[in-house]
């Protein structure tokens, strides 16, 4: 039982740590679409750590495999990229609009002004 | 104190750090997408909380709550991102 609550416990630190790393990144980065990478870093490897540990202590509490904590991470799976699609199309958007410099060019088959607001 | 319960206490600290340099963005962020983004990772944060406070204390209601956290969070930040894109959530 102590080598599952040390593992347990290495698996916990080991988010913290990775969660902190990546609130840090998304302080300290100085641009925008830089910034954006940071918290897939909590999206995988934060909650995956942080999920596999609570699959392993309630197995080993109860006796039977305990997969519901799964559902966060397939949860979380699915929805972290259509935040991040998201929030990078609206932040194009917005520096097409306010003018800024260094943003790629629009794809040859997209409008030129990206989607026009209604 | 046993190791699991240190352990616990140590990555909440952690989270909690984390949650207030993720504030500061939060407050200082130059743009709308700068602030969506912290309050997207302010919530993941809390919801990484709700699972280990059900490590923490052996319980197995933590679990709905965090996926709710999820899930709203997920919806709260894709609306906040298509009013930036169109200025209107619901078109």
């Amino acid at each position: 039982m102590i080598v599952v609550e040390a593992v347990v416990s290495l698996l916990l630190v080991f988010s913290g740590i990775v969660v902190f790393s990546s609130a840090l990144g998304l302080y300290r980065l100085p641009d925008f679409f830089m910034r954006m990478h940071a918290p897939a870093l909590l999206y995988t490897v934060g909650t995956w750590s942080v999920t596999l540990a609570s699959i392993l202590h309630f197995s080993f509490a109860t006796g039977s495999l305990a997969l519901h904590v799964w559902l966060v991470i397939v949860l979380l799976s699915i929805t972290a990229p259509v935040t991040t699609v998201l929030l990078a199309r609206a932040a194009l958007f917005r520096g097409r609009q306010a003018g800024q410099q260094d943003l790629p060019e629009p794809l040859a088959s997209s409008p030129a002004e990206g989607p026009v607001a209604r | 104190m046993t190791l699991l319960s240190a352990a616990a206490t140590l990555t909440l600290v952690l989270y909690a750090l984390s949650a207030i340099v993720t504030l500061l963005r939060l407050f200082r962020g130059p743009r709308a997408q700068d602030r969506v983004v912290a309050l997207d990772f302010i919530f993941m944060v809390a919801m990484l909380v709700l699972l280990v406070l059900a490590i923490r204390y052996d319980s197995a209601m933590y679990f709905e709550a965090a996926l709710l956290m999820a899930l709203f969070g997920f919806v709260s930040s894709a609306a906040l991102a298509k009013f930036l894109l169109r200025g209107e959530v619901i078109e």
